[in-house]
């Protein structure tokens, strides 16, 4: 129960902070990216300060022997840099450009009542639902024939 | 339709970017304090979606209090947050169908990749936001400079 609502209690500071910077906004976001004209810098000031926390923050969580609520800390252990994730970045790179949205500033923004944010949100979570179906086909044929 | 391609000018808040940019940072280290987790939207969303995955219910109270959060900040302060979207309907379905391939294919997305691998140094999560962060800015300028907008 602790877990879920210190869970809860992070997602509102995120939640928070996505809205103050302005990261739920797809028009300022579009702006950054948008060098040859209305450009608007402030993202990389978001980016920075964020990683800034994040760096230092990490540094002293992570000399400690486990986190709060589990037995370790769960790390991606995927080294290698292959063709999915770097298409997956490009193509994600096209469909952020297009909307302004991103995963992690479409949700805040679902809390604005915006119906901008819902139509984008559904459709993102059809394109999940999709690439998981597309995953999981490889990997079905190949468990049933060694089974 | 005609009028969709004038972009709206944003003002420069470099204060409430940098407070807000703090507080993205304490989640995701609060996240890893806590749950030993990476704070990536991508992850935590894919987690809940049916079949969900076992740790799925902290995953929705964070989704919950992540949409709640602008909620109550315009509640409580009586101020409104900033919000315009300029893109057709068809585009949002379309745009929100290819950020969805493609952030799972690419393993995260701004918040997973952009903050918390690139504060853990991760080759991959360099490469992976350098790439993306490419491919916004060059979507954006053809959308924009040679399409003259959608």
């Amino acid at each position: 129960m602790k877990r879920v609502l210190a869970a809860g209690l992070v997602g509102l500071l995120f939640g928070a902070g996505i809205s103050i910077s302005g990261m739920a906004n797809p028009a300022k976001v579009l702006n950054f990216f948008d060098f040859a004209g209305t450009w608007d810098p402030s993202l990389a000031f978001v980016m920075g300060a964020a990683l800034l926390v994040t760096v230092i923050g990490y540094r002293l969580v992570l000399k400690r022997p486990a986190p709060v609520f589990d037995e370790g800390f769960h790390l991606p252990a995927a080294r290698q840099i292959d063709i999915p994730l770097v298409t997956g970045a490009a193509v994600f790179g096209i469909g952020w450009g297009i909307t302004g949205f991103c995963p992690g500033g479409a949700v805040p923004a679902l809390g604005l009542a915006e119906p901008d944010a819902f139509l984008f949100v559904a459709s993102m979570i059809g394109g999940l639902a999709i690439a998981r179906t597309i995953r999981s086909v490889p990997a079905a044929r190949a468990s049933a024939q060694s089974a | 339709m005609l009028n969709r391609k004038v972009s709206f000018v944003t003002e420069f808040t470099p204060f409430l970017w940098l407070a807000g940019g703090g507080l993205i940072g304490l989640a995701a280290v609060l996240l890893m304090a806590f749950h030993g987790r990476i704070a990536g939207m991508t992850g935590i969303l894919s987690a809940v979606l049916p079949p969900a995955s076992p740790g799925w219910t902290w995953r929705a109270a964070f989704l919950v209090g992540a949409v709640a959060a602008p909620a109550l900040i315009v509640a409580l302060s009586g101020d409104s947050i900033g919000f315009a979207s300029s893109t057709p309907a068809p585009w949002l379905v379309v745009g929100g169908l290819i950020v969805g391939i493609g952030v799972y294919f690419g393993s995260g997305c701004t918040s997973g990749h952009g903050v918390c691998g690139m504060a853990r140094f991760s080759p991959r999560s360099i490469v992976a936001t350098g790439v993306f962060m490419a491919s916004t800015a060059a979507t954006v300028f053809v959308i924009r400079h040679v399409l003259g907008g959608l």
